[in-house]
């Protein structure tokens, strides 16, 4: 087994691919955890798909195929996305699923528009687009590895410098409210953070599956812990092993994308996690259902059995 | 000809997509749309496999299955806590997945492109005709589709009131003795229908945007479910056509700008609304100030 670790990390490109997969896995399960407690796990999703404008606009307007710039163009569009949601909930009798379906449909049929434009377009050459759909790890070379890891560490930064302020706002806006702090921009700020880790997570995994990464090692983490702290460390860590076993299997088997097998790893984990967590696993509060109705059980018996004793003096007495 | 049957497929996809988008937004579950549309790939993938053909009916029966799946799995992992949203993205994007790696994995037996199965090839409607008995009966997309739509229209129009008491008020179904569970699954294996008969012909992003926007739109211009039902198709075919034109005048993805045309609509309802928009109860306000 430690032979063919061996043998995969030797490769310097999967190298470059793993260290990347660990590193978006980590940062999108941390800051998953904190969209996840604010019921907005569907969020990644919206602006993964939202993204899509901002990247063909990138592109029409430089003509050149640069990831820096493609980033750049998603994250203002996920900007833009957040907004628009926010505001169609705010001004009218839409609630927010519905705000964020509208804005994930339009936004990404906009994109579908421009990127039929850009294919019949003169220039063509839009072959690195279409990747952005489905995600393309074994495409990632070193600087997109430095990028993640840019990535990553702004993401760790900003969420240990606004730790306490996070929490407060993701258990208790109206708490935090009434402590002065100014939670509006706290909320934009974590659906920034979030806008960061999709737009980076979509050259990975693609936009479909890069909710997943928000999502399922966040809520995997949950099922261990009541502790935010924990659970935030805990999510940063299933996040990067799924990335790893993304990884190591797609390096073994020929055709295999990384993406979808790394979303599938953070599914396993999740499923471990709801079977098997001490208090909050389904197998925990099985066994305690069942301890419970046992003593209830045993207790009833022994009630009876003293008040037929009772019964049977009593009679005895009678007699 | 082509314009009329590209027009026609877009109107009854949008048509059986805006009646279900209606309980859909009302019941607060505009994403499970979305999720089950998405989730039924590997259904489409399995009856591909399996039966060997790009025979609808398989994949019909393959993708419905996978969409009860996936609400089931939404329904337990709620059942055990989760809040719903993470529930359904669990669930939609692990389906996926495994939709996504079975067609990698058989790539040289699957004739599917991952980019048809998103944006669809509505274009291409027209070419893909049916036979009966020797004669040419028009495109097979538009037959799925008919049938779909009279399927949808039959069950909605015979279990109108149930439906209705369940999207407002569950419990109150609930108490009189309406199965809402089983409605629920109603509704659901319609959606799952639907989006696969659609899924073929014209893509997932016009199954969502269909299911979603219209009624959107029609929520903002109504408080009465036989109205609002009315608009949003309404508002379906007017996507339908402007999207087409707006396709035709710019030489881009039909269904893209259907979606677009669909989004437009919305803007529109949210600004210009008589009772909900933004416009008329901002000078509401100032009138009442004055």
């Amino acid at each position: 087994m430690w032979n063919w670790i061996a043998a995969i990390l030797s490769d310097p490109n999967t190298r470059w691919i793993l260290l990347g997969c660990l590193l978006l896995g980590f940062s999108s399960g941390i800051i998953g955890s904190f969209t996840f407690l604010r019921r907005q796990s569907l969020m990644g999703d919206t602006l993964a798909h939202a993204a899509l404008p901002g990247i063909c606009i990138a592109f029409m307007l430089t003509e050149t195929k640069s990831v820096g710039l493609f980033l750049f163009g998603a994250l203002v569009a996920g900007i833009v996305a957040t907004f628009g949601i926010s505001w169609i909930t705010r001004y009218s009798r839409i609630k927010q699923d519905a705000a964020m379906g509208i804005v994930l449909t339009v936004f990404f049929g906009i994109g579908v528009v421009m990127l039929t434009r850009i294919q019949h377009g003169a220039s063509g050459s839009q072959s690195g687009l279409d990747k952005y759909l489905f995600g393309q790890a074994a495409s990632m070379v070193m600087t997109d590895v430095y990028v993640m890891g840019g990535v990553c560490l702004v993401l760790l930064i900003a969420c240990l410098a606004w730790f306490k302020e996070f929490k407060l706002v993701s258990f208790d806006p109206g708490f935090a409210r009434g402590m002065g702090l100014p939670v509006g921009m706290l909320e934009q700020l974590i659906l920034l953070l979030t806008v960061i880790a999709v737009v980076a997570g979509i050259q990975a995994v693609g936009v479909v599956l890069v909710a997943a990464l928000l999502v399922t090692p966040a809520a995997a983490a949950r099922c261990w812990t009541d502790s935010l702290s924990l659970m935030v460390l805990l999510a940063g860590v299933f996040g990067a092993l799924s990335g790893a076993t993304g990884t190591i299997f797609s390096t073994l088997v020929p055709n295999l994308p990384t993406g979808p097998v790394t979303v599938l790893a953070a599914t396993v984990l999740f499923a471990g996690s709801a079977l098997l967590a001490p208090r909050r696993g389904l197998l925990a509060r099985r066994l305690r259902s069942m301890q419970a109705k046992s003593a209830y059980l045993r207790e009833e018996h022994a009630t009876l059995q003293t008040l037929s004793a009772q019964r049977a003096q009593q009679e005895r007495g009678e007699l | 000809m082509a314009t009329f049957w590209i027009i026609l497929t877009a109107i009854l996809v949008s048509s059986a997509c805006a009646i279900l988008g209606c309980f859909l937004i009302l019941r607060r579950m505009a994403l499970v749309g979305d999720a089950i549309s998405h989730a039924v790939l590997p259904g489409i993938a399995i009856a591909f496999l399996w039966s060997g053909s790009r025979d609808s009916l398989w994949m019909l029966l393959g993708a419905t299955v996978f969409g009860l799946l996936t609400v089931f799995f939404i329904q337990s992992l709620q059942a055990g806590g989760l809040s719903s949203d993470a529930s359904i993205g669990i669930v939609f994007t692990a389906l996926f997945a495994v939709g996504v790696i079975l067609i990698s994995l058989n790539a040289q037996h699957i004739d599917l492109d991952l980019d048809c199965v998103l944006f669809g090839e509505i274009a291409y409607v027209q070419w893909d005709t049916l036979t009966l008995g020797g004669t040419d009966v028009g495109p097979r997309a538009v037959w799925m589709l008919g049938i779909t739509l009279l399927v949808i229209l039959v069950v909605i129009g015979l279990f109108y009131k149930q439906f209705k008491l369940c999207a407002f008020d569950p419990a109150l179904a609930a108490a009189c003795g309406i199965p809402v569970v089983l409605f629920h699954y109603l509704l659901m294996g319609l959606v799952s229908m639907t989006s696969v008969a659609s899924f073929e012909s014209v893509g997932s992003i016009l199954v969502v945007g269909m299911l979603i926007v219209p009624a959107a739109t029609a929520y903002l211009l109504t408080d009465r479910l036989g109205k609002m039902i009315l608009y949003s198709v309404l508002a379906g075919a007017v996507s339908s056509v402007g999207g087409y034109l707006m396709a035709y005048a710019l030489d881009a993805s039909i269904a893209g700008c259907m979606v677009a045309v669909a989004g437009i609509l919305f803007v529109l309802a949210l600004l210009l609304s008589p009772k909900h928009g933004i416009v008329f109860r901002y000078a509401r306000r100032k009138f009442a100030a004055r």
